[in-house]
């Protein structure tokens, strides 16, 4: 075999006579290739349609290229008004649904570390994963359903909402601009938290119980046990957890926006992805979408380069 | 043990009980409480009565959802697309894996940053869109073999059968297996906890579908449930227009109980699925 493969044989030849000898091995491959090439490659290619006219009886070659005009009627044209608004949406949403919903699989983790019966931990837990598994659809079907205020009926949470002195009698949770953020980020933590917490809790498991030990011979309380114990055991899970959450923090919940949302409330539930929809899809503006869509993925992908960078600076702990 | 449990520990395992056990039961709540109300007569919910267990019971509600035959039209096909397309994310999955784990692959770190690549970057919806129309991805196959692969199960396979050991390989090609045959008849059969775990992520994403199905699907006989519930609800003042108004229930357990005919089936593979998963996600947070 060796002695086949003289030195002018060119590189492609020998490419082939590999590939050949292995065929199986590539067969296997090819699948996943063809998939990712029709699926998400070529798509890719599609982004073209950002640069130019596009007039879909044209398709996207035949289309006129205008260099950067979908993207100044984006910044400062005609669509300048709700693409900023989409834009500070995306960010206060990300960045809300960060502050609040981060840190509460955590507690719960901590929390679940604490309770020594198996059986009340697992079935709590269990509870508490429910949720995650139901679709989309049904979460946001029970929310607006529940808090449905309108003459003929009162939902239960609207009910509750009124009593305690929250809302108006009259007010409509869901079509009132004010409640969409809570109401989405409530929701986000309902369906995820506890699921969430998996993670944090097998890292939590993982430590040592050696170094527990040790800390409460040394005299330390709960307090100082959490912060000098669990803490840094679970700082690489943390942090991977860290980047991961940043760097899929524009793409986030889009489906539960376009469920939750309405016309009323687009002044702060519109996002950038739901932008691109009502716009590029169901306005038939594609070449503007395609421009609002590739700026939002540019700065996802930013995000998460930029936050495995910071994490590959203060720790050892990188995605790649 | 005798060191700890001192009274201020004991305190805080009652409060971490009682908080954790309070976020539990919030959580399955709604659940409970969708199934109350759609057996509860009109006046009992619309006056508020239902808080937790259902008042004046009537099970009226699920006349009317048997004999709605756009519900189990929907309900069938999305049992299809559950079952076939996660066949095929599976055989996707479990086929690259297996390539992208050998050493000896051409370009072998070039593809696996290809595949990793797509859980960072996307074409946008517009693109996707155009090219899921261009090639045909409006019917019921189309669903199956445009959509479903994920590139994180795709490493969460692989790291599984990178962990298996060389020995084992290399005594297989002694005994003359191909590649196919140490797929089929060794790699597989060692990481039946991991393919279980993989199918059950596939599975839940598949029934849960709903974004692309309701954007491309043409033909209103091949939507899947969640497109019809959701439909069902925008279209809530409608039903209840159409509702004559001396019926026993409220249009809104009406809602619900299409709710938990939607969250049924998920409630009977849970314990199933609760024993599988949470090991698939341990080993996917930390090793990538």
């Amino acid at each position: 075999m060796k002695d086949e493969l003289n030195l002018e044989e060119n590189q492609l030849v020998r490419v082939l006579r590999i590939i050949i000898n292995d065929y199986r091995l590539y067969l296997l491959l090819l699948p996943i290739v063809i998939w990712y090439g029709l699926w998400f490659y070529k798509p890719l290619a599609g982004l073209l349609i950002a640069f130019k006219n596009f007039q879909p009886n044209l398709g996207a070659m035949g289309s006129d290229f205008v260099g950067f005009a979908n993207f100044e009627t984006l910044i400062n044209g005609a669509f300048a008004p709700q693409f900023w608004r989409a834009f500070r949406n995306t960010f206060v949403i990300s960045l809300y649904g960060f502050i609040f919903g981060f840190p509460i699989p955590i507690i719960l983790a901590l929390f679940f570390s604490e309770i020594i019966n198996n059986f009340l931990r697992n079935v709590s837990q269990t509870l508490s994963y429910l949720p995650h598994f139901l679709s989309e659809v049904t979460i946001t079907g029970l929310v607006l359903t529940m808090l449905r205020n309108s003459e003929t009926s009162t939902g239960i949470l609207s009910s509750l909402l009124i009593n305690i002195g929250f809302i108006e009698e009259t007010t409509k949770v869901v079509q009132n601009a004010d409640y969409f953020r809570p109401m989405f980020i409530i929701t986000g933590i309902w369906k995820e938290a506890g699921y969430s917490s998996i993670v944090f809790f097998a890292a939590i498991m993982a430590i040592s119980p050696v170094l527990y030990e040790a800390i409460k011979v040394d005299g330390g309380n709960k307090l100082q046990e959490i912060r000098y114990v669990t803490f840094p055991g679970m700082a690489p899970t943390l942090i991977i957890m860290i980047v991961l959450r940043i760097g899929r923090m524009l793409s986030v919940g889009f489906e539960r926006v376009i469920l939750l949302y309405n016309a009323n409330t687009y002044e702060t539930a519109d996002t950038l992805a739901t932008f691109v929809l009502r716009i590029g899809l169901e306005g038939g503006n594609q070449a503007v979408g395609a421009a609002a869509g590739m700026f939002d993925s540019i700065i996802g992908f930013g995000l998460v380069v930029g936050a495995n960078f910071i994490s590959r600076q203060i720790s050892d702990t990188s995605l790649w | 043990m005798q060191i700890g449990l001192s009274r201020s520990e004991r305190a805080f395992k009652i409060f971490a009980l009682t908080l954790v056990g309070g976020f539990s039961l919030l959580a399955f709540f709604p659940v409970v409480y969708a199934f109350s109300a759609s057996i509860s007569g009109k006046i009992a919910y619309e006056t508020g009565q239902v808080l937790i267990t259902p008042v004046d019971t009537t099970f009226e509600v699920y006349e009317l959802i048997y004999l709605d035959k756009g519900l189990w039209i929907s309900f069938i096909n999305t049992l299809f697309y559950t079952v076939f397309g996660t066949v095929w994310s599976l055989f996707m999955t479990i086929t690259g894996a297996y390539a992208l784990g050998k050493r000896r692959l051409l370009f072998r770190r070039m593809f696996n940053f290809l595949v990793v690549f797509t859980m960072w970057f996307s074409a946008g919806m517009v693109p996707l869109f155009l090219n899921y129309t261009s090639l045909g991805v409006d019917n019921r196959w189309g669903i199956i073999v445009a959509f479903g692969v994920q590139a994180f199960n795709i490493i969460l396979m692989r790291s599984f059968f990178e962990a298996i050991p060389h020995e084992i390989e290399e005594a297989a090609r002694i005994d003359g297996a191909n590649e196919f045959q140490m797929l089929l008849n060794i790699y597989m059969p060692m990481s039946k906890a991991a393919v279980a775990t993989i199918a059950l992520f596939y599975a839940t994403s598949r029934w849960n579908g709903y974004f692309w199905a309701r954007m491309l699907l043409q033909n209103q006989t091949e939507q899947p449930l969640q497109v019809y519930m959701r439909i069902l609800i925008e279209n809530y003042r409608w039903i209840f227009d159409d509702m004559p108004p001396d019926l026993a229930y409220s249009p809104d357990s009406y809602i619900f109980a299409v709710l938990v005919v939607s969250i049924i089936p998920v409630l009977i593979v849970y314990p199933y699925i609760s024993r599988h998963f949470a090991k698939g996600v341990n080993l996917g947070g930390v090793k990538e």
